[in-house]
């Protein structure tokens, strides 16, 4: 009678919705998970280093010290992300062996294949994945991913291409939405999408998995206007432990992601927050050096 | 002429200061002579007649609740006979009680409730759940998330639902209820309709003003 099952489609999404109107924040020891925690993040995601770091430094940036991520984990009560390259399933069932809650498939990683994504069905742990477009975002889906992203420029602190990524998405979703039903196919074949998401895309006028956002997001309004473009969480990076003040930051910004449509709020909430990251113009960097073009 | 109650709309808030409110909006508005209503701040707590506080983190539900004065809006309410539905954070939040937790709780349920208490993600899970105070003998299928149990009932606080286990998963005190689960998540309204019932029991204003 009682049929039990585990780490069903339903349950993968459904941790998504529970993180929606919340902030996700980067975070590389158990100090600063709980000063996240303590902020009112509604999960983390555990790193080595920040994505402006990884940007500076340079070299490989893989997975990150198991060591490092049980010390996050037993930290916080709340979920822990962790990323992993590109297409390196290795590292994933890794994260998966962890017990980690959320696995972001990510491009700030150096990529570990050029070629294929991981096969996200195959594991019981859901996955995060970064899009740039509703093609990019469809695919993921159809390997498995239960909540998208939209790229923007990961350690940048400059919001450009968070909106660039994220209006795509929307507008793409709105197209079909308005095109006829025997339009459809002909408009997967253009974005490079399984033909049965985009049907579901016309249907319901949305994405078939929760929409967030991530990459360049420093301030309490950068995040609101992610949200009044339509994104249903944030991410955020660098932006909070580059700040000069990251408590008062990381509160002002997870209030902002509730009151995103109430500007008295936010103009109150922004008010002394001392020096937001350094941050860098995107047009100054070299293609190479771009990380939102990884992956496809 | 007045018929009946359900002639009558029910304004139910959901609490929208972070979660999964959309998914209890979508399931209100297939109920009849409802008015959902997104609540995050006080004066939007003022106008309900029932409340759902919906899945999310706890810790951030919480904080943000006091920080904007939500928290005392819906106790005045309650004092005033508010019906209060709690799915998974909203059972935490209800409970007077959190097992090793100093976290922020409204305390209006006379239970203990044990966080996280099936493990992390990957313990996640769904099962057919006999509640029959509420669903005859047909189960509902009901979606764990991280979810916790609740560890104790005190005082007039009643069980509706155990797991095959044992482990208590849904409770009911007075005009309140609690899931660990998550009924937003699937297409079955009897809960939500339930609650929309209790609502209506609790408030004395259905027939004339709404």
């Amino acid at each position: 009678m009682t049929e039990e099952q585990k780490s069903t489609w339903r349950t993968k999404v459904g941790l998504a919705e529970m993180l929606k109107g919340g902030v996700i924040m980067d975070v590389t020891d158990a100090e600063q998970a709980k000063i996240a925690e303590d902020a009112g993040a509604v999960a983390v995601m555990a790193l080595e280093r920040v994505p402006a770091d990884i940007r500076r430094e340079g070299g490989v940036a893989r997975m990150a010290d198991p060591l490092k991520i049980l010390e996050i984990m037993s930290a916080v009560s709340i979920p822990v992300m962790a990323k992993v390259r590109i297409g390196h399933f290795v590292e994933a069932q890794v994260l998966e062996a962890l017990g980690v809650d959320y696995i972001d498939e990510s491009e700030v990683l150096t990529p570990a294949d050029e070629e294929h994504h991981i096969d996200k069905h195959k594991f019981n742990v859901p996955f995060v994945c970064g899009c740039r477009d509703l093609g990019e975002a469809l695919r993921r889906i159809g390997e498995g991913a239960a909540m998208i992203r939209t790229k923007g420029e990961a350690g940048t602190g400059n919001i450009v291409e968070a909106v660039r990524h994220m209006r795509t998405v929307m507008s793409e979703i709105r197209k079909i939405q308005s095109m006829r039903e025997d339009e459809l196919m002909a408009e997967a074949k253009r974005l490079g999408a399984p033909y049965e998401l985009v049907v579901e895309v016309h249907r319901t006028g949305k994405l078939p998995v929760p929409n967030f956002s991530a990459g360049g997001i420093a301030t309490p309004a950068d995040a609101a206007l992610m949200m009044q473009l339509g994104a249903e969480a944030v991410f955020v990076g660098s932006g909070i432990f580059k700040s000069e003040n990251p408590a008062k930051r990381a509160k002002a910004i997870v209030d902002a992601v509730t009151h995103y449509d109430k500007p008295e709020i936010i103009a109150e909430l922004s008010k002394g927050l001392g020096r937001a990251m350094d941050g860098i113009d995107v047009r100054q960097l070299e293609e190479r050096e771009l990380l939102s073009v990884r992956g496809w | 002429m007045l018929m009946s109650n359900s002639l009558h709309n029910v304004v139910i808030g959901v609490l929208g200061l972070q979660g999964d409110f959309e998914k209890h909006v979508e399931m209100l508005r297939r109920i009849d002579g409802v008015a959902p209503l997104i609540a995050r701040t006080p004066e939007e707590v003022r106008v309900c007649d029932g409340l759902i506080i919906p899945g999310g983190e706890s810790t951030t539900v919480g904080k943000l609740m006091v920080r904007y004065g939500v928290d005392e809006a819906i106790k005045s309410r309650v004092r005033e006979g508010m019906p209060i539905f709690g799915t998974c954070t909203g059972m935490i939040l209800l409970a007077r009680e959190i097992e090793g937790s100093e976290q922020y709780r409204l305390g209006l349920m006379d239970i203990t409730v044990r966080r996280n208490a099936f493990g992390r993600q990957i313990d996640s899970f769904e099962t057919d759940l006999q509640i029959p105070a509420i669903c005859d003998s047909r189960p509902l299928r009901a979606v764990f998330i991280r979810a916790p149990i609740v560890s104790e009932v005190r005082g007039s606080a009643e069980v509706l639902s155990r797991l095959a286990d044992g482990r208590i998963v849904m409770v009911r005190q007075g005009p309140h209820l609690a899931a660990a689960f998550h009924p937003e998540l699937t297409d079955d309204t009897r809960i939500h309709e339930y609650f929309v019932n209790v609502v209506r029991r609790f408030t004395p204003t259905a027939l004339n003003t709404k």
